[in-house]
């Protein structure tokens, strides 16, 4: 059958053309060329600029007739275009007049807030052409893919170990040994060394469209460039980074994305995305013209009531997350990367954003949070906010959440490094921390998984800066230091920075250790960040966030010279796996419901059966029952953990283990490695059944078998 | 200059040369020619590329179109790749299904 609507209606200028479908919006290819659909609720008129792929100039302006639009969306279909070599925008008509919100600019080439690929910036660091009209590029985009039977994964939320990392930095340096280093296709050489250390789940930060040469500059310390390495500041929504694909100065980076997620499935690696939904790279009033405050920028920020930009995010302005076209335009989004590239999920940048209404006044039941918690296509994903922002809003136990949100704990983070670091007065916030927070989530019916558990991320030191720099070294940011957190409860361990002293490297790798150890045997999900494992540091820069170099770079080098630790990491993610008392999905009930003669989890000091809760206090244990292992649906080991974080060695006495059964050490981080921890079922017996010896600043896993 | 190719079945082989560039332009005609093969008894597709200077997007999707609708059960020979070629059908996974060589043997 021929359909009639694929053939052109009117002519412009040698183009053949017909009205467009004003949905889907974006340019969608259809049969015989190319529907160019976009909405502007305030303007007057719009024109297609074409170019050529590259060209400065464009080819073609064709202005939106009349007929061709419908409600406040322009929508129009251009025949016979070659759309792998064409590259399109916008020009849009309107009032400037930014006391009422609206910035429109006639000599503004404006890209698709709805692109489904970007060029401009297509190879990472290579500078642009600053002359051009028309810098971040939209293209029309393949969006069929050979996905081989491949499907998210839909691994149970609790059963997740998250490993967060930064696509150029895992790769880049030379050490990586990748063919095309710091880039999708890197990531897919890497995948062995991921099965290796056994994480199930990347979170990738932000891979969307963006400018590494927002606010570039030379550094005035080092004298090299300073890049948007990180990417919090979207260009566009929809489109994957070209620069992070070594295919993509040839407009397949969006493929080689789908290869690498579809590889890592293979693996059985879910993919989390780092959204930043919060504001976008257009900055301030002083900020450029790149999409949505030429196409409408009363729809797409916040703005006050004379006009300017409300500033939540600290970056200069503040996506209208609960305008309900921006509302639309989110979920579309998320459907998106969730159907056509098989995402499992997203974690939100700054979310509490996500919940303030339009005057920046955070709401009880956010719709847009509403939305993204029950939509179907959203199903299956997870959603994990980052609980706060930086206009002073703090939700971190009470983000609204349906039961769908997960949250960045970042009281886990930072009870956790004080423990680690000896502070007093923490054995209370531990026993919360290690039982998966029932203090912030039991009261309001919430899982544990719905506390994503980490003591380090990309915000902040590394695990090893966190041991070895009492303060933050972000000189080379050129700052002059001020930039980066001032309370990160860091400790050295007695000297500042690199050292040769044998007894503060072994203490330093100790307490790596023991963070790790805390981390994995804690309920709820645990998230390492990419390098941790291997003890890689950034020299004390806390906020290496413009940093494209070796201070970000993974020295993989470091696998091999710090072999010990990384063998240490395998075996405890090894162990998280082997026992689903680690795991639980439902909190804790403090009691014996499965008449194993033990509570599901009990707590313990240096006496058995007894917590000492004092301020000097620094030692706790807990044991956690076999037989209560997910909820009591599966039978496990029964599992003693004994934490000491004074600087003196203590005695724990030691409860019982099950009639029949021996406690046998499977870690002691006070040890030399190899004997620091053991194979899952190859565990050493312990020689005294009543006490276990703790080193100081130490942790000992015992299983009973 | 667009891609030229040519396309030939014998006792259920068949070999397709194409030089050039295989993008929008030639893309679809190429489709086109594999299309005629559709429900035939193929064992065995061989892409002779020595000469393919470049593969677009839609290049590429010709050989999954190839592999999803043609040769369904065949095996798919990439032979003779240029370095750049075959490092795009790397990292965009063809790989996976290609059996990609230098030289190939009847």
């Amino acid at each position: 059958m021929i359909r009639i609507d694929s053939y052109p209606t009117h002519t412009y200028k040698g183009f053949k053309l017909r009205p467009g479908k004003p949905l889907p919006f974006g340019a969608t290819i259809v049969p015989g060329g190319v529907n160019f659909s976009i909405y502007s609720s305030h303007a007057t008129g719009c024109e297609l600029v074409l170019f050529k792929k590259h060209d400065p100039k464009p080819f073609a302006r064709i202005p939106f007739r009349d007929d061709f639009k419908i409600g406040n969306v322009y929508a129009m279909v251009v025949f016979d275009l070659d759309y792998e070599n064409v590259e399109y925008g916008y020009v849009m008509d309107g009032p400037f007049d930014p006391a009422q919100g609206h910035r429109f600019d006639k000599t503004k080439i404006l890209m698709d807030p709805f692109a489904k690929a970007i060029g401009g910036r297509d190879e990472w660091g290579k500078e642009p052409d600053w002359n051009d009209i028309y810098q971040h590029r939209a293209r029309v985009a393949f969006d069929d893919f050979d996905w081989e039977g491949d499907h998210p994964l839909e691994i149970p939320f609790e059963d997740l170990i998250v490993y967060e990392m930064h696509i150029r930095s895992f790769t880049c340096h030379e050490s990586s040994k990748v063919e095309h280093r710091g880039t999708f296709a890197g990531i897919v050489e890497k995948i062995p060394y991921l099965r290796d250390l056994g994480v199930n789940c990347i979170e990738l930060m932000p891979i969307h469209a963006f400018d590494e040469f927002e606010q570039s500059r030379i550094s005035p310390v080092t004298g090299k460039r300073l890049m948007n390495y990180w990417g919090y500041s979207n260009v566009g929504f929809f489109a994957p980074k070209a620069g992070y694909a070594a295919t993509g100065k040839f407009g397949m980076e969006m493929d080689e994305l789908k290869n690498m997620i579809r590889e890592l499935h293979k693996n059985g690696i879910e993919v989390l995305l780092d959204v930043v939904f919060n504001h976008t790279a257009e900055g301030n009033e002083m900020g450029p013209y790149i999409s949505y405050r030429g196409i409408d920028n009363h729809t797409y920020y916040m703005l006050t009531s004379d006009g300017y930009y409300f500033n939540f995010s600290g970056c200069g302005n503040t996506l209208n997350c609960n305008n309900p076209i921006v509302r639309n335009m989110i979920l579309e989004c998320l459907r998106y990367w969730a159907s056509e590239y098989h995402i499992d999920g997203f974690r939100f940048d700054l979310a509490s954003i996500l919940g303030r209404d339009q005057n920046g006044a955070p709401m009880n039941n956010p719709p847009l949070l509403e939305s993204l918690a029950f939509d179907p296509v959203l199903g299956k994903c997870k959603l994990i906010a980052e609980a706060w922002d930086a206009g002073g809003l703090y939700q971190v136990g009470s983000f609204p959440n349906w039961g769908r949100w997960a949250e960045w704990n970042g009281k886990f983070r930072d009870d956790i490094r004080r423990f680690i670091k000896g502070d007093p007065g923490l054995v209370g916030a531990v026993i919360q921390r290690v039982e998966g927070s029932p203090d912030l989530y039991r009261w309001q019916g919430r899982s544990t998984s719905s506390s994503i558990n980490f003591i380090t991320c990309h915000d902040g030191f590394t695990l090893m800066d966190l041991v070895s720099y009492d303060g933050k070294h972000n000189e080379a940011n050129g700052e002059d230091n001020r930039d980066g957190s001032n309370d990160a409860d860091s400790w050295n361990c007695g000297w500042e920075g690199p050292t040769e002293d044998s007894g503060t490297n072994f203490l330093r790798m100790k307490q790596i250790k023991n963070a790790l150890t805390i981390l994995m045997i804690s309920q709820g999900i645990p998230m390492v960040l990419s390098g941790d494992e291997i003890g890689n540091t950034q020299l004390g820069n806390n906020n290496a966030y413009c940093q494209d170099n070796e201070i970000s770079w993974l020295d993989w080098s470091l696998v091999e010279h710090n072999s010990d630790l990384f063998n240490f990491f395998k075996k405890m993610i090894a162990f998280r796996h082997a026992h689903p008392v680690l795991r639980s999905r439902e909190h804790f009930r403090n009691t014996d419901y499965v008449g194993s003669g033990y509570p599901d989890i009990s707590w313990h000091g240096t006496r058995a059966w007894y917590v000492d809760f004092s301020e000097q206090s620094r030692c706790i244990a807990c044991l956690l029952c076999g037989k209560h292992a997910k909820s009591g649906t599966c039978d496990d080991n029964t599992i003693y953990v004994a934490m000491n974080m004074h600087w003196e060695m203590h005695g724990f006495e030691l409860p019982s283990p099950p009639p029949g059964e021996r406690w046998h050490v499977f870690a002691n981080t006070d040890v030399v490695p190899p004997q620091d921890i053991w194979d899952v079922g190859s565990e050493q017996p312990l020689d005294n059944e009543y006490e276990v010896l703790v080193g100081p600043r130490s942790v000992v896993v015992l299983v009973a078998k | 200059m667009s891609a030229e190719y040519r396309v030939e079945l014998h006792d259920r082989i068949v070999k397709i040369t194409v030089k050039g560039k295989l993008d929008t332009t030639s893309a679809p005609g190429l489709s086109e020619e594999l299309k005629k093969l559709q429900g035939r008894e193929i064992d065995r597709m061989v892409f002779f590329v020595h000469d393919l200077e470049y593969i677009s997007s839609a290049g590429l999707r010709v050989i999954i179109f190839a592999k999803q609708k043609v040769g369904v059960n065949a095996d798919i020979y990439f032979i003779g790749a240029q370095e750049s070629v075959l490092d795009v059908v790397k990292m965009t996974g063809l790989s996976n299904f290609l059996i990609c060589k230098d030289t190939y043997k009847e």
